[in-house]
């Protein structure tokens, strides 16, 4: 006589199958989820602001309120792109009102060079409020060499940031860029 | 009680079954095996193995640590490397030391203790405990242990390829945050690592699933899944965890390794990913890995408690569906490892608030323990001293530990030796602690001879002070601020940095006394009985002989309605 798990538990065999089949099945899923979490993730920072993620609008519908916001700019550039930018003076407005402010950019190379910037601002709370209704960071951008370029920004500081209990002291919100090379240019 | 006087007649009935036909020898039968004992012993042996080489490199860092300035690791490097340059070995050194924390955590987590608890005590006690002849799936079972040692060697393989650009190994520790493992260790080494935990991943969950289906469907009549011992709770507990959160890791470190090679942005934000997203995915499964470490250390306590007080183990479904409630609470308070990434408030006094409700169930099992204990006539044999001190050493780790879930205190603490001295009372102190519970218990059982009682003591004092000695100072230097990870330290860190090495080389000698007495009751060959512990331990595994017979319960043990656990 074989002692097998069959001869002691009578089909246990196929009971098995089915239960590690299932357990199987669970932990691939798991694996999928883990997946599924990357656009999740991305879609939860969109609307939620989370990690500095700004908003984009078409105007401001809520009008401007007295109190005052200052916005500084701030610039990194990646080492494999041979640009010079230079970021915009610091703003001091009332919340609500729709501004403009001027990145001038140059490409230091003898190429053409394209570059993709990325952006978040600070206080992270804060990017749930941030709109910005035109910007250059919404679309790749190259450089003839030696081009100097004004990178313009529109934007404005939603007034419900008066409601959230945890920016009530802020007064400064920094919006921060980061340039990238684009791969499918040479750099 | 009356389920031993029951069982014996089964227990007798065996030894012939044994002879009935032919058990694999030599190589065969290890190699090739697909027997639960044979299984556990080898991850036993495997889990020793990786705890050697894990301790040593620890050894190496506390031996670094004991002044400050650099003293051990540039000639190291110089050595292992072959670097000849002062300054260039001075910073091979500095590399070293953090692949070498790496590395130690990594082997401990991964190769010492799941091995150890997962691997050797599930397999081996958990199919005797329910009354099972094997587990469900006996040569994925095999298959599941020979994947360890080659994702064992893919980790020590990581040490010696390049990791950051002109240096060797991975320095990024065993959470391996992007962008450190992604543009900051551009070469092999990493992809060493990743591999390595892939294997490590898949054996873990092949032996989960093996061992949930054989709780679930190759119990012995009668043994209901509320008369099943704790162990065999515990065991069922953790699989679950192990089947929902390694993938989560795998899935997680396959998005890093595209990352690195393939030109994917899952955590790169020049492509719009973030890196803090690998964060949530590591911790996702990174603090449930921590209740898989200790839950079966919970079971093997219980047992054990209960055996030397003579008493069954106080609150039984409590302490069971305490284990349940620990491993589903264990998820959802992941990001109590990210209060300093920016998570808003609200979000973590969700997460503070979760974390201190695992205290609850956590407290529902140390009084259940001494509850048991209480009025019980208690003897304080070695596996009981082993069991004590892990209920101690693991409710000072608790304890920290609810210091830490505070985001508030987190604040200040976030990487520091407080943080390092919380996460080894309860897994270097408690989870090993259980583990040579469980070993000193079963060690009878699984040999069938008996250690010398006082070695085992000698052990156990001595691995007590040293332990202690390592970590409790620890707290000390974390309060004052000194941070994780780092070769070199003020001056003013000396002190207690001292004494904590001094208690790596007290813990060194119990580790050479642990040696000695598994030597030498391999010689001395004292038989030691079907039971040794007496009318406490009414588990079934001690109705079987010891060592129990190639294939046990070829006639079904039938658990009557008295008792079980």
């Amino acid at each position: 006589m074989t002692l097998t798990a069959e001869t002691t538990h009578p089909n246990a065999e196929k009971r098995n199958r089915r239960v590690g089949l299932t357990l199987m099945g669970v932990a691939v899923g798991m694996v999928g989820l883990a997946f599924a979490s990357v656009p999740l993730y991305q879609l939860f920072c969109q609307v939620t602001g989370y990690g500095g993620t700004t908003q984009t609008a078409e105007a401001n519908p809520k009008g401007v309120i007295a109190r005052e916001m200052k916005v500084r700019f701030d610039v990194n550039i990646e080492h494999s792109l041979n640009w010079t930018v230079k970021p915009a003076a610091a703003i001091t407005d009332q919340i609500g009102r729709v501004d403009t402010v001027n990145y001038i950019a140059t490409n230091n190379s003898d190429k053409p060079l394209t570059g993709q910037a990325i952006f978040n601002v600070v206080p992270e709370k804060a990017g749930v409020y941030f709109n910005k209704i035109e910007c250059f960071c919404f679309t790749e951008q190259t450089l003839q060499p030696g081009e100097t370029v004004e990178m313009p920004i529109v934007f404005f500081v939603d007034p419900d940031i008066d409601q959230n209990h945890e920016l009530k002291t802020i007064k400064e919100i920094t919006l921060s860029y980061t340039f990238y090379a684009s791969d499918n240019e040479g750099s | 009680m009356s389920q031993t006087a029951n069982l014996e007649a089964h227990a007798t009935g065996h030894d012939h079954a044994a002879h009935d036909h032919h058990t694999p020898t030599g190589w065969r039968r290890w190699v090739l095996s697909t027997n639960h004992k044979d299984i556990g012993i080898m991850y036993l042996v495997f889990s020793i193995i990786a705890g050697i080489i894990g301790g040593l490199l620890s050894g190496f860092m506390r031996m670094e640590l004991q002044e400050p300035g650099i003293q051990i690791f540039h000639g190291l490097a110089s050595m292992v490397y072959g670097i000849s340059d002062p300054s260039g070995s001075i910073d091979a050194g500095k590399q070293m030391f953090n692949v070498f924390t790496t590395a130690h955590a990594l082997i401990m987590v991964f190769f010492m203790v799941m091995p150890a608890t997962m691997g050797g005590f599930a397999n081996y006690f958990a199919p005797l405990m329910v009354g099972a002849p094997d587990t469900a799936f006996p040569r994925i079972n095999n298959i599941a242990f020979w994947l360890l040692p080659v994702a064992f060697i893919l980790l020590l393989m990581s040490l010696f390829f390049e990791g950051a650009p002109g240096s060797t190994g991975f320095g990024g520790g065993w959470t391996v945050y992007p962008p450190l493992s992604t543009v900051g260790h551009p070469g092999p080494a990493m992809d060493f690592a990743i591999l390595s935990l892939h294997v490590a991943g898949v054996s873990s969950i092949l032996g989960a699933i093996n061992l949930i289906t054989t709780i679930l469907n190759m119990r012995a009549p009668g043994m209901t899944i509320h008369k099943m011992p704790l162990f065999a709770w515990s065991v069922l507990v953790t699989a679950f965890l192990l089947l929902l959160a390694l993938p989560v890791l795998a899935g997680a470190i396959t998005m890093l390794l595209t990352d690195r090679n393939f030109g994917t942005t899952f955590f790169a934000p020049e492509g719009g990913g973030d890196p803090v997203l690998f964060q949530h995915l590591f911790w996702f499964f990174g603090h449930p890995e921590v209740y898989i470490m200790i839950l079966p250390g919970f079971g093997i306590v219980s047992h054990i408690v209960s055996t030397f007080s003579r008493k069954p183990i106080f609150g039984y479904m409590a302490m069971a569906y305490a284990m349940v409630a620990i491993g589903f609470v264990g998820f959802v308070v992941w990001a109590h490892h990210m209060y300093t990434t920016g998570l808003s408030l609200d979000v973590q006094r969700y997460f503070v608030a979760a974390t201190m409700v695992i205290a609850v169930p956590t407290g529902v099992k140390i009084f259940s323990w001494i509850a048991t204990m209480w009025g019980g006539s208690i003897t304080f044999r070695l596996p009981m001293l082993w069991a004590i001190g892990f209920i101690f050493l693991f409710t000072v780790g608790g304890v920290t530990g609810v210091v830490l879930a505070n985001a508030g205190a987190d604040r200040a603490l976030h990487d520091t030796y407080y943080v390092v001295a919380h996460f080894h009372y309860v897994l270097s102190l408690g989870a090993v602690f259980s583990i040579f519970a469980g070993w000193y218990y079963w060690y009878p059982k699984m040999f069938g001879y008996m250690y010398n009682e006082f070695l085992g003591k000698l052990h156990f004092w001595t691995m007590f002070v040293g332990v202690n000695l390592i970590f409790f100072p620890q707290h000390f230097l974390g309060l004052a601020g000194m941070p994780r990870r780092y070769i070199d330290y003020p001056d003013a860190f000396t002190l207690w940095n001292r004494v904590s090495s001094i208690g790596y080389y007290v813990t060194f000698v119990a580790m050479i006394i642990f040696f000695y007495a598994t030597w030498e009751a391999s010689r001395k060959k004292r038989p030691a009985g079907d039971n040794p512990w007496g009318d406490g331990a009414t588990t079934l595994e001690w109705t079987l002989s010891s060592p129990p017979p190639f294939h046990q319960f070829s006639t079904l043990p039938k658990i009557d309605s008295t008792n079980a656990h």
